[in-house]
């Protein structure tokens, strides 16, 4: 580290500063939040049972998504055919829908009155319920199998295509490239996708609560929920959200541990070919895989499209008006995710060790209380000015800073691959500052930086997010404004309203995806 | 970012421009009041005429997110009335000491009961109910039979939904001391819990459940808005636990002349008129026309169920105690 010239300095400063900003958000919010409690009581039985049932769900959807997602990541590493590209773009998609939606996608499949029941019933077999643990599970699984595959499949572009060559001339069949190339490759990305995930899953509310079946199904966000909204005890809400907290930071400490990433080699950034996997037998596992799990993604969110797009063309005037705002916030919170992101995720790989923290610092925005924040939020700005006037810059911060984290997860492993493999050469080169930036590290780390700007706009254009706590009249999001349809009875607009938010999430993400990783092969 | 400062600058000198010559009148109300589809935007254009005044809705989520949000606010609230508290909630509402008396005497009221409250006025009222498919063979007459039966049903949680709130107490007002065995006898009738009302309806509507805990008016919606005869309420011989939703003119108003104006233009034709098709709950004070086409086919239930606004608040734990418990298991 020391022989690092002057300019990074500055650059591992900002990055430590905008991955500080998180936890002070956090810490400040939940600090006003508790301060304004009077009295309060403390953890229930209840709580603590919701606890466990958080903890266990969240595990339990973790493994489950990651195991999942492991071949069907391998069999998109492996494979190339027409749409392949388009594919892996589409099965971003259903991390990127709103809750509700997915959910409805999900009932129309599993539901009582869905195609598979349909399937049974047809076949005279008894009916299956989606109610309970496993479909809370299931429903998690549909939201993070996705994610981890983009996440996995990034390890796997990330192996050098001359190692794969190398692999082939001494003739290692598909085992011995295994054992070689992509089991370090996934000791590496695998506990910090699952990690993620985890994370994720502690926050869930309303899946866990539809899904779940009843109050056997509650989560620590539905007991902050409880504690802010039905028994004002602003006290209990703020040592639900710590707890939440001090669980993410754990998982981290353990999880990061494995994260052991030393860069597998330099690469001519070539296209891959898999001669370890011609075999005919490897070929219909990786088809059949890759068809099971698209037919898994894309069958419930076909039937949300096919009931909504009727009503598309027949929306109200205001909804077109909320895509301008859901379009605005967006873009502001995108900016500032790829900024900070980018300090951060640089800083992180060159303080190499201890940079661990400076991600755990911005992970802990995924596990922070959405109602928590938004609540300190209104807190901390109402003595100065009307919330409800800063509703839009307040919910683009707010999602940026609940993105960041997926957007760290995709850049780091990237950006640590860069300085492994040619840190070094440019240091002698003496590439520094911008330089550096344009010539070594933007032109290898493209693609993931395209997921992540194309993650970050999507994820804040389907959010719900704070905009509900803060909005009035005038200014809805698309979200809201599905929401506010639908308790109005109107649930064939809300559906028509959904398509259309479905389209511009998806637009959206492919255009930065495709946009910024196009030519990019690794 | 930077975009989005622009924009909100940009509204809120938009907003400023129009108030700066006229007083305004701040309404804080849950969001489908002012939602475009909801009454608000109807109401504000009818009291505007007649106050020569500015009325602007802040919304805060539902019921309860607005009395979070009343407390939170305190006594710097910008608000000056406060619109959509139900009777569950006014206990609180008023132990806060924000609110102040209205000073109306409500006449005329079409409520079910005689209506005495010193700070709150109610503006419309409806009768919680299980609303099913008029296909649905062996509709339950009663809690109990509903309990006995296998119709399966979704409902709303009662920590996160005002409907579920409003389900409990009933099963709780018409059950006392035998409202765990109702609930033991629903468990299995009940497909799912569903944060909010949205989420339960629109499971009702895909065909998820038998029945959805809505109220006697949601049928009118689907009458009169999609001309469809298809949804009913079904009538329980216990009787129909009720919501009363209630204004209230906040004691730290800088405009009390205004927002006495507006609490009485509540219980006029111009705000009454307007409930019944965009609320889809029964006006407080039926207006000279009658009600719309299509309530005159709604159940009405014999006897109405209401716990005293001081009552509901003490009950609330324990009746959410047995509620758990009883799901849990």
């Amino acid at each position: 580290m020391a022989d690092r010239a002057q300019p990074i300095s500055f650059s591992i400063g900002a990055g430590i500063v905008a991955a500080l900003a998180v936890p002070a958000l956090i810490l400040l919010t939940g600090a006003a939040v508790l301060l304004s409690a009077e009295g309060g009581s403390g953890l229930s039985s209840a709580d603590w049972a919701a606890i466990r049932f958080t903890l266990f769900q969240a595990v339990l959807s973790a493994v489950l998504s990651v195991a999942l997602a492991i071949p069907v990541a391998r069999g998109l590493a492996r494979r190339r055919f027409f749409g392949r590209g388009l594919l892996v773009t589409l099965l971003g998609a259903p991390f990127l829908l709103p809750v509700i939606v997915a959910v409805f996608g999900l009932l129309a499949v599993f539901g009582r009155g869905g195609l598979v029941n349909a399937a049974l019933g047809f076949l005279g077999w008894p009916p299956i319920s989606i109610y309970g643990l496993h479909g809370v599970v299931l429903a998690h699984v549909f939201f993070n199998m996705p994610l981890a595959t983009r996440l996995i499949l990034q390890g796997w572009a990330e192996i050098p295509a001359e190692r794969f060559r190398l692999a082939a001339t001494l003739g290692l069949d598909a085992k011995a490239v295994n054992r070689h190339l992509e089991w370090p490759m996934l000791k590496g990305v695998v506990p910090g996708a699952a990690l993620l995930i985890f994370v994720i899953c502690t926050t869930s509310f309303a899946v866990a609560l539809i899904l779940g079946g009843g109050p056997r199904a509650t989560t620590v966000e539905l007991a902050i929920y409880q504690a802010i909204r039905f028994d004002f005890d602003l006290g209990r809400a703020a040592l639900l959200s710590l707890i939440q907290l001090v669980i993410t930071a754990c998982a981290a400490l353990i999880a990061l541990r494995f994260v052991n990433m030393a860069g597998v080699g330099a690469a001519l950034d070539r296209p891959v070919r898999r001669w370890d996997a011609d075999a005919w037998a490897l070929r219909v596992l990786d088809g059949l895989t890759i068809v099971a799990a698209t037919a898994f993604l894309a069958v419930p969110m076909a039937m949300v499209v096919a009931r909504g797009l009727p009503a598309v063309l027949d929306l109200p005037g205001v909804v077109w008006t909320s895509v301008l705002t859901s379009l605005g916030i967006a873009a502001g919170s995108t900016i500032l995710v790829v900024l900070a992101a980018l300090a951060i995720g640089l800083a992180a790989v060159r303080l190499r060790q201890r940079g661990r923290y400076l991600e755990i610092a911005g992970l802990l925005a995924v596990a922070a209380s959405p109602l928590v924040i938004g609540t300190g939020l209104f807190l901390l700005i109402f003595p100065f000015a009307d919330p409800t006037r800063l509703a839009l810059p307040v919910t683009a911060l707010v999602n940026a800073i609940v993105t960041l984290p997926f957007a760290l997860r995709a850049l780091i492993p990237a950006l640590r691959n860069v300085e492994a493999d040619y840190g070094r050469l440019a240091d002698t080169l003496n590439l520094t500052g911008w330089a550096r930036m344009r010539l070594v590290v933007l032109p290898r780390i493209r693609k993931p930086l395209g997921f992540a700007a194309g993650l970050a706009a999507a994820l804040s254009i389907g959010d719900l997010g704070v905009i509900a706590l803060f909005a009035d009249h005038d200014m809805a999001t698309l979200p809201l404004q599905i929401y506010r349809l639908m308790g109005s009875y109107r649930m064939e607009e809300a559906g028509g309203a959904t398509v259309l938010l479905l389209a511009m999430t998806f637009a959206v993400f492919y255009l930065f995806d495709r946009g910024l990783g196009r030519n990019a092969d690794v | 970012m930077r975009f989005s400062i622009l924009l909100a600058a940009g509204l809120l000198t938009a907003t400023q421009s129009v108030a700066m010559d006229k007083p305004v009148l701040t309404v804080m109300t849950y969001d489908s009041f002012v939602s475009d589809w909801g009454p608000g935007p109807v109401i504000e254009v009818a009291f505007e005429e007649t106050c020569d005044c500015d009325l602007q809705f802040v919304a805060a989520g539902d019921g309860a997110a607005l009395l979070a949000r009343i407390k939170l606010e305190g006594a710097r609230s910008d608000a000056d009335v406060v619109l959509g508290l139900d009777t569950n909630l006014t206990a609180a509402a008023r132990d806060t000491g924000l609110f102040a008396p209205h000073g109306i005497q409500a006449e005329g009221l079409s409520l079910p009961m005689d209506w005495a409250d010193a700070e709150f006025l109610p503006y419309d009222w409806g009768y919680f109910a299980f609303v099913h498919n008029t296909d649905l063979a062996n509709v339950p007459a009663s809690l109990a039979a509903l309990a006995d039966s296998d119709v399966s049903i979704v409902i709303q949680d009662p920590r996160s939904s005002t409907p579920g709130l409003g389900l409990l107490l009933w099963v709780k007002n018409a059950y006392g001391d035998k409202a765990a065995d109702i609930w033991k006898g629903l468990s299995d009738n009940i497909v799912t819990v569903t944060p909010g009302w949205s989420e339960a309806y629109g499971l009702f509507l895909e065909g998820e459940a038998d029945m959805v805990l809505s109220y006697t008016t949601s049928p009118a919606y689907h009458l009169i808005a999609e001309e469809d005869s298809s949804k009913a309420a079904a009538a329980f011989e216990e009787g129909h636990y009720m919501q009363i939703e209630v204004a209230g003119k906040l004691a730290a108003t800088d405009q009390p002349e205004l927002a006495d104006a507006f609490l009485a233009f509540m219980l006029t034709d111009g705000f009454q008129s307007v409930i019944p098709t965009t609320n889809w709950m029964y006006p407080a004070k039926t207006p000279e026309d009658g009600l719309p086409d299509g309530f005159e086919t709604l159940v009405t239930p014999e006897t109405a169920l209401l716990y005293p606004a001081e009552d509901a608040a003490a009950v609330r734990d324990t009746a959410l105690e047995e509620w758990q418990t009883a799901l849990s298991q």
